[in-house]
Parts: structure tokens; sequence; C-alpha cells
């Protein structure tokens, strides 16, 4: 860890001025992911801007479309009475994430830009291309229990961690992005990134923008909807695979279904040929266990994370499965 | 605040629970600076330079000590024992090994400072591969222990029904809450206080003698609370050693408090295990024979051996019991007992293997281990001191509903879930030392007892004020048990559940001793024989009273039992049939541990013996990448210990019967059996519910989906 200036402001214009100016500054918010690659040496930001006292911690409802400021905190917005009402599904993945005190801290912008948590990136010593590109790749060959098996390249296998991330990519939300050039708008699912030949890169901010909020539309998934992480110990561990589920069931056909991954891939991984099969059809066990299949098309494993082969499609059927028994 | 506090409470509770317990890393001394360990980054091989200059310009430093500029150390210049010296040797015996100390004058200087030393290395081959080891060993080479015979040995081979399995589990560590370190503040005159992380105040004390060559008077060593221990800090590791020379050569108090991921390596683990058992039965259930092979991992710079395969020779009727133990030196740092130690290895092997064996005879398997149950121990032809496992099998079995249980595995299903029950004895000595207390009954109606014993958490202040307070016939808040205090009476390192039985031992010869003065005093006094201890005093004209006394070990009787606590576990588990995932949804465990003098702590004990086994079974595994010899889940997010989530509520019983023979008390240790054997029942449990026999702990999800 080196010594770092800190900086506070509550004007969202001076963050991105002072962010702007000085290329090895960085935003914290809750700190929960970024003290800590800082205590481990994979980075070492000169000036930390605290944007905690920035004016993003509205939760509400415009125009039917729900508007989540980036500093709302994860256990706030899983409480939320407009989230448990309008989008459970986005509820039961912050549950699943952490543990209570931490998601009594982390804040919606962070939990979308925290990194992996891959053992090589963490150690300093072993190589890593995300940490310090042509370093080559630890995991590959190596410990990779937890690692992805879509959309994986030759340079990295992580996986993006977080759960509340694979909720908001299944609820076809946005992301409201600032920069010095003015605002942005971008599809949840398009904002993390697979690993390619640039590691480095987890998602598509660009150097000096602030994630203002995020945005989901109003949809009709609050009823049969669930959330199922499997993961190592019952709380506080990271999804070996998760599934969020969401289906609209109209005179017993599925009318709109959303399935998304995360511990699969280097982004939330969204089912999208598993939702298209599904549409128009009942929900028999039959048509989701074929939804599953259709999803692990193109999945392929490192070794120690071949169980994944097998434990995702069987998440998904189970998280269908719960999904449409729901009254 | 107001407190609700009974009798059998913890004496310390409300001072840990108010912040009011110091523990070690707590202490402001005057002039205090901070250490921080730079460890080597390679696994083996030579440190060929260190390049300390941009650290030692570091804002606030006052030293950088390493193997190139430490301070003499008269025992580390003998020749002889471990070459694991620390800043006495260029050698790196496993990665992450403590090659320096910085010292600055604040925790993130010395931190940063750490940072900028520069090592560089002549890097050699390494093997921290310990199943690739296995295969490879010349095992008539490898240490470990003698092999053991009774009657045949394999004699399973040529049995009716057998069964011949492998059983493997990872390396664990202890990571209890608190981290581990030191205060050393080196005076003038060689005199030495400091504050420690120690299961043994006067083993810190002897071991700071003999690397610094000084007398054991002039080292004060103070442990008054641990935060947990299990094990770990049963050695003063030689991190511990580093920071007294950083104070010696400062002449100041140097605090060092290692991190979250150095104490994956430096202080100690459960080695890994690679077991092989065999077991011979006739078709109507009468054990046979008995192999047990096991494979246990040391360093290469220092053996350390365990009782993996103790109770294989024991625990069962069997005419023909053998067994072999072999330690694999591996370029990794030197384990250490953690709870429970070799045992719970051994019985997570033995006890899956007895299941299967019932499995195979188609028996319940607590009428299986019933039936073979010894009258005698059979290993050393004597009766045991006390054991009542047929009576707790059925208590426990009663409470978990053993009748619900069905011998076809996968016989009941709820949902998407399958519902298995599962047993597992576990069996720990039940030894007793020599330990010395002080009593010191005062005219304020008070009782002080002094022992320089420890507390990692058990109670053992608790305890002993129970015993007390039942001889003296003095209400619990007028006695205070003083211990972790290195110029108290000596007694042995808290370990291998022998305090109770030790020091209770002691505090019972000495509140007996007491009581004898006391009458004595008011025989000369013209008083009662029961008078009170305050009005004897105060007709004698005496402020106190006081008695040193040293307990003997063991009563003359002992040498003619086996001595022993046992234990037995019984889980219900559930198993969901898509993801693999284990949840323990029912546990009761019963503790034939003599008789109870503590009823809440010894309740404690066994809860934290299941969590604890919880964590063996189904989550705990320390994951090194052979590779470069370095560990990838060195943290709390990743090195998976259970959480709340994980533990069911936990029925304890206890059989709570004297045992004649062990001591005063018939109290026998239960630190250990509260652990031993419990990973075998859930592994049984999974099986019962599923079918699928689970031989590699931990049981993750992924091994129960493609087992
Ligand atoms: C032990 C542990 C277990 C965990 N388990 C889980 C889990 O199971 N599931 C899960 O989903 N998560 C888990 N997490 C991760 C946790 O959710 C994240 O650490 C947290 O969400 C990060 O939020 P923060 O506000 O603390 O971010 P910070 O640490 O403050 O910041 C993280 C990054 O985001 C950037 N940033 C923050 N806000 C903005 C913004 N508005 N615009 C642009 N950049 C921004 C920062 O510059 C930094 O680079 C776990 C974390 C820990 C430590
Ligand atoms: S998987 Fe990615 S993060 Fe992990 S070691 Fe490889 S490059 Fe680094």
């Amino acid at each position: 860890m080196i010594n770092f200036q800190f900086v506070r402001t509550s004007v969202v214009k001076t963050a991105l001025s002072l962010i702007g100016k000085d290329p090895k500054a960085a935003f914290i918010a809750g700190g929960t992911n970024l003290v800590d690659l800082m205590k481990r040496g994979v980075i070492a930001p000169e000036k930390l801007i605290d944007i905690n006292h920035l004016p993003l911690k509205q939760i509400e409802l415009k125009n039917n479309i729900l508007h989540i400021g980036a500093l709302v905190s994860n256990s706030a917005l899983a409480e939320n009475a407009l989230v448990k009402e309008k989008f459970p599904l986005l509820m039961l993945a912050l549950q699943a994430g952490a543990s209570a005190q931490l998601r009594n801290v982390a804040t919606v912008g962070g939990n979308m830009m925290q990194r992996t948590r891959c053992g090589y990136f963490y150690d300093t010593t072993m190589p890593c291309n995300k940490r310090q590109p042509g370093s080559g790749c630890g995991a590959i060959g190596g410990y990779n229990r937890m690692h992805a098996i879509f959309g994986t390249s030759e340079s990295c296998i992580a996986v993006h961690p977080s759960d509340m991330c694979v909720g908001l990519a299944a609820l076809d939300a946005q992301v409201v992005i600032a920069g010095a050039k003015g605002e942005r708008k971008i599809n949840f699912v398009d904002f993390h990134r697979l690993a390619g030949t640039t590691p480095e890169k987890d998602n598509n901010l660009q150097k000096g923008e602030l994630i203002l909020r995020v945005e989901i539309p109003a949809n009709n998934l609050n009823k049969n909807f669930h959330y199922l992480k499997v993961r190592d110990r019952t709380s506080y561990a990271f999804a070996l695979v998760s599934v969020a589920a969401a289906l609209e069931i109209k005179d017993g056909l599925i009318a709109n279904a959303r399935l998304a991954m995360g511990g699969v891939a280097h982004k939330p991984w969204r089912l999208t040929a598993s939702e298209v099969f599904l549409r128009g059809k009942p929900a028999t066990l039959a048509n989701c266990e074929e939804a599953a299949k259709l999803a692990m098309k193109d999945a392929k494993g490192f070794g120690e994370n071949d169980f994944k082969l097998k434990l995702a499609p069987n998440t998904i059927i189970e998280a269908l499965t719960i999904a449409k028994s729901k009254a | 605040m107001e407190f609700f506090v009974d009798e059998n409470d913890r004496v310390d509770g409300v001072d840990k629970v108010t912040g009011k317990a110091k523990y070690f890393a707590e202490y402001q001394l005057p002039g205090l600076t901070y250490g921080v360990l730079v460890t080597s980054t390679i696994t083996k091989g030579k440190i060929t330079a260190i390049d300390t200059k941009a650290a030692k310009n570091a804002p606030g430093v006052l030293e950088v000590l390493s193997h190139l500029n430490k301070p003499s150390v008269a025992g580390y210049e003998q020749a002889g024992g471990s070459p694991m010296k620390i800043f006495y040797t260029d050698q790196i015996f496993f990665n992450g090994q403590p090659i320096a100390i910085v010292v600055a004058d604040t925790f993130e200087r010395a931190t940063f400072a750490a940072s900028l030393v520069k090592v560089s290395y002549e890097k050699a081959a390494f093997n921290t591969n310990f199943e690739a080891s296995i295969k490879d060993a010349a095992v008539k080479k490898l240490q470990g222990q003698p092999p053991y015979v009774r009657g045949i040995a394999d004699a399973y081979k040529t049995a009716e029904v057998k069964v011949e399995q492998i059983y493997t589990m990872p390396v664990e560590t202890h990571n209890p809450m608190e981290l581990h370190g030191i205060i050393a503040d080196w005076q003038a005159n060689d005199k030495v206080t400091v504050y420690a992380k120690t299961q043994g105040v006067k083993s810190t004390q002897n071991t700071i003698a003999n690397v610094f060559k000084i007398p054991a008077e002039n080292i004060q060593v103070n442990s008054q609370f641990v935060g947990g221990g299990f094990g770990m800090a049963l050695r003063t590791w030689p991190l511990e050693i580093a920071a007294i020379m950083a104070s010696k050569q400062l002449k100041k108090p140097v605090k060092l408090v290692i991190t979250r991921d150095q104490m994956f390596t430096m202080v100690g683990n459960r080695p890994a295990a690679y077991q092989k058992i065999g077991l011979g039965a006739t078709k109507d259930g009468k054990i046979t024979g008995i192999t047990h092979t096991a494979f246990g991992q040391t360093a290469t710079y220092e053996n350390f051996t365990e009782g993996v395969v103790n109770m294989s020779k024991f625990m069962y009727d069997s005419e023909n019991v053998n067994t072999n133990y072999y330690v694999i030196p591996l370029d990794m740092g030197v384990p250490i007992w953690m709870r429970g130690p070799g045992e719970a290895t051994g019985a997570f092997a033995l006890e899956s293997a007895i299941d299967e064996m019932a499995h195979a005879l188609d028996m319940d398997p607590l009428d299986f281990r019933a039936k073979n149950d010894p009258e005698k121990d059979p290993a050393q032809n004597r009766p045991f001191s006390s054991k009542y496992i047929k009576e707790a099998y059925k208590l426990g079995a009663a409470k978990i509903g053993w009748n619900n249980r069905k011998n076809k595995p996968g016989s009941t299903i709820e949902g998407s879930w399958n519902i298995g029950y599962g047993v597992s004895i576990g069996v720990f000595n039940a030894g007793r030392g020599r330990a010395s207390v002080k009593g010191i009954l005062k005219a304020d109606g008070t009782l002080i007892l002094q022992s320089a014993t420890s507390d990692i958490g058990p109670g053992t202040g608790t305890g002993m004020t129970l015993i007390a307070s039942k001889l003296m016939n003095i209400p619990v808040e007028k006695i205070v048990f003083e211990l972790g205090d290195s110029s108290l009476p000596p007694a042995p390192s808290q370990g291998g559940s022998a305090t109770l039985s030790t020091v209770g031992s002691a505090v019972n010869d000495v509140c007996v001793a007491l009581k004898a003065t006391i009458a004595e005093l008011a025989a000369n006094s013209n008083m009662d024989a029961t008078s009170n201890f305050v009005d004897v005093l105060k007709k004698n004209n005496l402020p106190i009273i006081e008695k040193t006394i040293q307990s003997s070990q063991n009563n003359p009787e002992a040498k003619n039992y086996s001595m022993y606590s046992f234990s037995i576990h019984f889980v219900q588990v559930k198993v969901h049939q898509l993801t693999g995932v284990v949840k323990v949804s029912k546990i009761v465990s019963v503790g034939d541990a003599g008789k109870i003098v503590s009823p809440k702590t010894a309740r404690s004990q066994m809860v934290g013996g299941a969590v604890g086994g919880i964590g063996m079974a189904l989550t705990e595994e320390a994951i090194l990448d052979n590779r470069y010899g370095r560990y990838v889940n060195n943290n709390f997010a990743d090195y998976h210990v259970p959480v709340n989530a994980d533990v069911p509520d936990i029925d304890v019983i206890f059989i709570d019967k004297p045992d004649p023979i062990v001591n005063p008390m018939g109290a026998k240790g239960m630190g250990e059996i509260a652990l031993i054997g419990f990973a075998g029942a859930v592994a049984n449990a999974v099986f019962n519910a599923t079918g699928k026999r689970i031989r590699s702990l931990p049981i993750t999800p992924d091994k129960v989906l493609e087992g």
C-alpha cells in the first residue's frame, strides 16, 4: 500500500474534473473492494476521490422506469419497497451477495465495478494477464474451480463475481454514465465485457467516467421469479453458479422469460437462446430441461471447473422450477 | 448496563462482550513500534541479495532486519536444531517464509516500507504436491511411526466380507479470528516482557530462554486472553523470535501482528492426509481385521507426526489390527496439531469405512458398532477407566430420531432434497499432567487461585472456579482464577484436552489443603470444625492464608486402566438432488467425558467442535498451486469456515458420570472429542441420503454432483 491523497466532493462535476485531471486517481464508494485490492498491492491509486457525498442515493420511479442512484447501498436497494414489489428478482440477487455487513456499505456502482476474485489476480507474485497484461494466466492449467465456462479466451478465464449484476442483466436494465463530454446510456448487458485479448478491461466504462445510475424498465416479472445461487457455504461465498430466472406466465404459456447466469463468464451471462425457446411454451419440466440444454451450447470446462457443465444446467432447471411454481 | 449472569456463566464473559478483556495486540506500551514481515516469494532455494535501501529511507522506518544484519542470538549461534532459524539462514524452505522484518513508527509505514524491500533469489526445484508424492514415495524410507501389528497383518484380505478404500483430506488452516503475533519489549539487563498469543505461557518463556540464552526468570510472558488457537499457538513461531530480536536491537517495544494470508504459511496447519483402510468381517458382522495405513505431511526442515492411526488400534474389538503411518516431507511450512489433531483425520477414514462395512453387511451402522464394541482396551489388554459408549448410542439415537433412518440409501426424499442420517464415534486420550496452583484465602471472604495455564476459549477460569466453589462452598463471584502469566505457579500448555484434568486436579488439591489448614486453625482456636473460613482467619488475626500445590500425575491406579473420552455424533443432512449442495440439518453430539464440572462451557465446547466439524466435512480446504508453491485462497472470503447459516441447532447430551480413576473430579477433557468423528458422521449421512460415498473432504457440491 502506498501513501495516497484523499479528496471528497459532493458535486458530480467536480468529481469528473478531479478524475479527468489525474490518471492515477480512483473513485472510492463503499471501499469494500478497492481497499482490499490496495492492501494486497494489486492496485495503487495515488489519489482517492470519495464519491459518497454525491447526490446519487435516490431510488425513484419515473415514467414507469425505476431509477437507482449509483451510491445506493446494496442493502438499501434490497429493502426498498418499490424493488420488493416490482423487481423482487433483484432483491433476491442482492440478498445472495456477500454478507449483511458488506451489503450495508457496498454500493450499486461499486458492485458493478468490482474486480474478479481469481486468486492469481490477487497475488502479485503470480502470473495474471488481467493484473499485468502479458504475464500469463495462472488459472489456465492451475486452480480454476471457480472460473468461467462461457466466452473465455486464451488470455483470461475469470468470472465477474457479482450477484446483483446477474439480476440487473436479466431485468433489461440500462446504465447511465457521465463523462467529460456529458451523459450516455448503455444496456446493462453491454456494460461488462468478455476478456478477449484485453482482460485488463472488465467493462466499457471509459477512463474518467462515472456511473450515475441504473434504470430498470417496468415488467410483469414479479410473480414467477427466482434467484438461485449455488455456493460452497450457505452464505458469504461467491457463486459456483447462480441463475436469475423470471417468467411471465399467461394462460398457461410463457409470455416472457428472462434468464441470466453468474459464476460462469467474465460478465453476467444472459441466456437469450433459452429465453426465445421458452417463449410461447408451457412451463413444463421438459421445456425447462430443453432451455437448460440450449444454454449450455458452447460451454467449455478447464479441468477443475468441468463440474459446472453439469451444475449450470441443473441450476437453470431448478431455478425455473422454483420460479414457475410460485403462486 | 446490567448483565444477568448465573453461576455457570463464563467468569470473563462480561469482560469479553464489553471489550474490557485485553488481547495481546491491544497493549499500548510507551514508544511502541510496529513490525511487518517480508516473506519469500519462491518456494525453495537461496536468498542471494536483499536490497533494503528504499525501505530504510521510507518515512518512519527505524530498522530492517534480515539474516544479513541481525543481532546475535546465542541459541541460534549453536549448531543443531531446526535449520529454520529465523534470520540465521539464507535458505528458503517454503513460500511465504519470513525473511526480513521492517520496523517503523506506524503499522502503515512499516507495511509500505516492507513492500519496497527487494529480494533476489537463486531458485531450486521444489515439491509441494502431496498426492503425487504418495505415488512416488519410497515408502520404507519415510519417517512416521513404527508399524503396529496385533495378530495377523492385513487379515482383512481373507475375510468373508471386506472393505478396502482410500480416504483423503486437504490441508486445513486453524485460522482463529485473532491474528497471530506478539509484542516484545526487551529492556535493560536482558529482561524481556512479551504480550503473546500462546496456549502456554511457560512454553513461550522456555522457548525464548533457550533461543536467547537468558534465564527464564528474566522473561515475563503475558497472555491473559487468547482469541482462539485451535492448536496453532502451541509453539513459539519464528516470527515471534524475529520481533524479540528487533526489540533487542532497537531497544524499543515492537509489535508484530501478521496478516491473514500469512496465517496460511508460517503458523502451521492441519496436514493433508491420504489414508487406506482395510476392514474384514464375518457375514454376521464380527470384525476380523483392521488395517489402517496413513500418509501425513511434514516439512523438509522439521518433522511433524500425529496420532492419525491411534483409534484404529482399540476402538473396535478385532483380533487382527495393523497400522502404518508415514509422513512425506514437502517444501511447505511445518504443520502443527489442529483441534482433534491427527485423531480427527483418522476418525474420518475409520468411521467412513465402518459405515461402508455396515452397508456391505446390510446392518444398521449403530448395531454394527455395538456388536464390535470392546469390553476392554484390546490394544493394552486392560479395562477402560470408564466408558459408556453404548448408553451414548441410545441417548443420541433417540434424540435425533434414528428410527426414521432407512438402511437403504436414498430412501427418504422431501421435494428436491434427499434426507440422510449418519453416525460416527470420536475418542481421545484422557490424560492428566502435572500443574501447580496457588490458593490464597482472604479474610474478606474471597479466594484467589493462580496458575500459569491458559484459556484459548474453552473457559478455563470458569471451570476452575466452579471446581473450587463446590469444594470450598464459596460462591463463584468471590473466587478469582488468575492465568496467562508466566510468573504464576507453572502449568503445562493448553492442548490435548488436558487442562481441566491437569489444572483442575491441582485446584482440587489446593482446596483440600486450604480446608485442612482452616480446620486445623479452627481446632486450635476452639472453634467449630465447620466454621466459616472468614471467622477462622479473623479469630486468628490472619489477613490471608495461602498454599501452593503441585498435583500428582494421575492416581496410582492409572497404569492399570486405559483412559479415554468418547463422543458420538449423529447428524441429519439434506442433499439437493440437482445442485449437490449438502446442508447439515440436525446435530446431536453425545459426550462421554466423565463428570461435567462446568455445564455451560462444556456445552460450548461441543457446539464449537460441531461447527469445526461442519467445516472439516463440507467447506474447509487450503488450496495450494503446486506450480508455484503458493496458496490461492488465503483469505476469509475464499477459505470457507462455516457461517451461522451453515449451522443448525445443536443438541448436546452428556453422560455426566464421574470417571473413578482419572482424577478427583472424575472429569475428562472434551475439547478434541467435540470434533473428532464429526466429519465421518456427515460423510455417512450423505451416503445414506444419496448412495454416494464421498471419500475426499471437503464434501463440496461438485463432488456430490459427480459422485
Ligand atoms: C468478502 C467479500 C465477499 C463478497 N461476496 C460477494 C458476493 O457473494 N456477491 C457479490 O455480488 N459481491 C460480493 N462481494 C463484493 C461486494 O459486493 C463489492 O465489494 C461491493 O459491491 C463493491 O462496492 P463498493 O461500493 O464497496 O465499491 P468500492 O470498493 O468503493 O469500489 C469498487 C470499484 O468501483 C469503482 N466505483 C465505485 N463507484 C463508482 C461509480 N459510481 N462510478 C464509477 N466507478 C465507481 C471504484 O473506483 C472501484 O474501482 C464480496 C466482497 C467481499 C469483500
Ligand atoms: S483467469 Fe484472468 S484473472 Fe485469473 S489469472 Fe487468468 S488472467 Fe488473471
